[in-house]
């Protein structure tokens, strides 16, 4: 294969792979709703998440995006520095979005600012985001993709508290969070936290977070006490599906955390809606791609 | 009018003030017949600028959306509906009483909850306002029986009045009721307490700090 060869087939599996983020929801989203859902027992709650099951039936039948807010794509690239491909990453990245827009199709989120006019290719000035963590010594190259809709954007927020204000306030951060804005983000949450130095460090770990299958755990043993009391906690408020109320809040909560300044403490909290969908990618050197989020599809055919 | 189909209750379009006497936040309603897609220009030109709005939507319903539509092939005019699925109601809040009065709307639509001007126009003129699940815009385009009008295009797609004939579009879950009681207001109370109860469990077992 020509260089230029190797990286269409990139670009088109990475399409391919956006598009079908847009309709079909990951294995492990789908099974989290399905066992919340069927925990409910009043009628409203019910209806909702039977509407929600159908909706996620309908639009892969009619292949169509399931929710009409196809966010702002964002990639999270593990690049190793021998990947072939390296050089060519990003702008490949940018074209399959764009490919995916009109294939898709996905909505046009993409508004320049300043400038304030929508692109309509779904691309701009530095959209997609593209976060790049290499890999020293590897060949292949994993990529997360994710699709950040406008209502579970809003959530957002980082601040630094003082150290004074411990884990307790980091508490308080969260949950008032929930039923301030996580309320209208179209719950069952999954619920990203960052705890770091700074508010860029916190903010880029509360949304890496959100990439982590549901039902994993934090390596520290702390941290992951601290991931089940919030999951708890938050549930404990029943926000419900879309928020109306009902026996859980969220999908999970994910922490992820650096060494931090002995005068700060950075939190972020980032929100994924139930709609949540990223997808996760390893393309090997000779650019096999391993999906290992969705069963659904076989981006070698 | 309202029909009991089974074990759904459809409100059918013209819509009137008794029939909406009786239902009551939570409750779960589904919809027949006319309901047009209406937003914040639409909205601001009418309670601001005093424009008419070119479709009758009196004993109708609007849904705060703006959807995807595609042209049907081999038609001059006509439009199908591809993907239409709420915004955020609370957007159009500051508008919301005026509009009920001018326009005599019954039924609202949208996501999200609505504030005190929406709870005077819900009781003061015999109108609700529901909640569309969000996130399920396939489901809501699949209930679409036809695009029977469409006006103001010139808004763009999304904002662009179009104007639906529905089929039990639903299901709409009732967050503010014709006594002006509001769903989400309610909840939030409770949310609240709860909140500050899971805090108290919470501290005692984060004292990471020594
Ligand atoms: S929060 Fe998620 S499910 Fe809800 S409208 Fe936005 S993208 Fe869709």
């Amino acid at each position: 294969m020509t260089r230029e060869e190797s990286v269409k087939l990139m670009t088109d599996k990475m399409a391919k792979f956006v598009a079908h983020i847009a309709k079909k929801l990951p294995d492990d989203v789908v099974a989290k709703l399905e066992e919340l859902g069927a925990q409910e027992n009043a009628a409203l709650p019910k209806v909702l998440y039977e509407t929600m099951t159908k909706n996620q039936n309908l639009a892969v039948s009619l292949d169509r995006p399931s929710c009409q807010d196809t966010g702002v794509l964002q990639f999270w690239v593990k690049c190793g520095t021998k990947f072939p491909l390296i050089d060519d990453l990003e702008a490949l990245l940018k074209e399959a979005v764009v490919q995916a827009t009109f294939a898709a199709p996905l909505r046009h989120n993409s508004v320049e600012t300043f400038d304030e006019y929508n692109t309509k290719r779904n691309v701009g000035k530095g959209t997609p985001t593209v976060f790049w963590d290499i890999v020293p010594n590897s060949d292949q190259c994993e990529i997360y993709a994710y699709m950040a809709g406008g209502g579970c954007t809003l959530p957002g927020k980082a601040m630094v508290l003082m150290p004074g204000a411990g884990y307790e306030g980091i508490t308080d951060f969260v949950l008032d969070q929930m039923t301030s804005y996580g309320l209208n983000a179209c719950p069952p949450l999954l619920v990203g936290v960052g705890v770091a130095t700074s508010v860029e460090t916190a903010a880029l770990l509360s949304k890496k977070a959100l990439m982590r299958p549901i039902g994993s755990h934090n390596e520290n043993e702390n941290a992951a006490k601290m991931e089940k009391l919030l999951e708890d906690g938050i549930n404990a408020i029943g926000l419900g599906p879309q928020g109306m109320g009902g026996k859980f809040s969220v999908m999970g909560v994910n922490i992820e955390n650096t060494a931090r300044h002995p005068s700060t403490i950075g939190v972020a909290v980032n929100v994924g809606c139930w709609s949540h969908r990223r997808g996760h990618v390893v393309f090997d050197k000779d650019l096999n791609a391993t999906v290992d989020t969705h069963s659904t599809v076989d981006l070698n055919q | 009018m309202i029909e009991i189909r089974g074990d759904k209750k459809v409100l059918v379009t013209p819509v009137s003030a008794e029939d909406l006497a009786d239902i009551k936040i939570g409750d779960i309603v589904w919809l027949d017949g006319d309901l047009m897609t209406c937003r914040d220009v639409a909205h601001r030109r009418l309670v601001e600028y005093g424009r008419e709005l070119p479709y009758d939507i009196k004993g109708k319903a609007i849904f705060h959306a703006g959807p995807i539509v595609r042209k049907i092939e081999g038609t001059e005019d006509d439009y199908e509906m591809v993907s239409v699925g709420p915004t955020t109601s609370m957007r159009m809040e500051k508008f919301e009483y005026e509009f009920t009065k001018l326009t005599g709307v019954r039924v609202i639509v949208g996501k999200g909850g609505m504030g005190p001007n929406t709870e005077r126009a819900c009781k003061e003129f015999g109108a609700i306002h529901c909640v569309f699940p969000a996130g399920c815009a396939v489901v809501a385009a699949t209930e679409v029986e036809k695009i029977a009008e469409h006006h103001w295009d010139e808004l763009g797609m999304p904002e662009t009045l179009w104007c639906c004939k529905v089929k039990e579009f639903g299901p709409l879950i009732v967050s503010i009721d014709a006594q002006g009681r509001n769903m989400f207001e309610e909840n939030k109370v409770i949310f609240n307490e709860r909140k500050e109860a899971a805090k108290q469990a919470i501290y005692p077992e984060v004292k990471f700090i020594k």
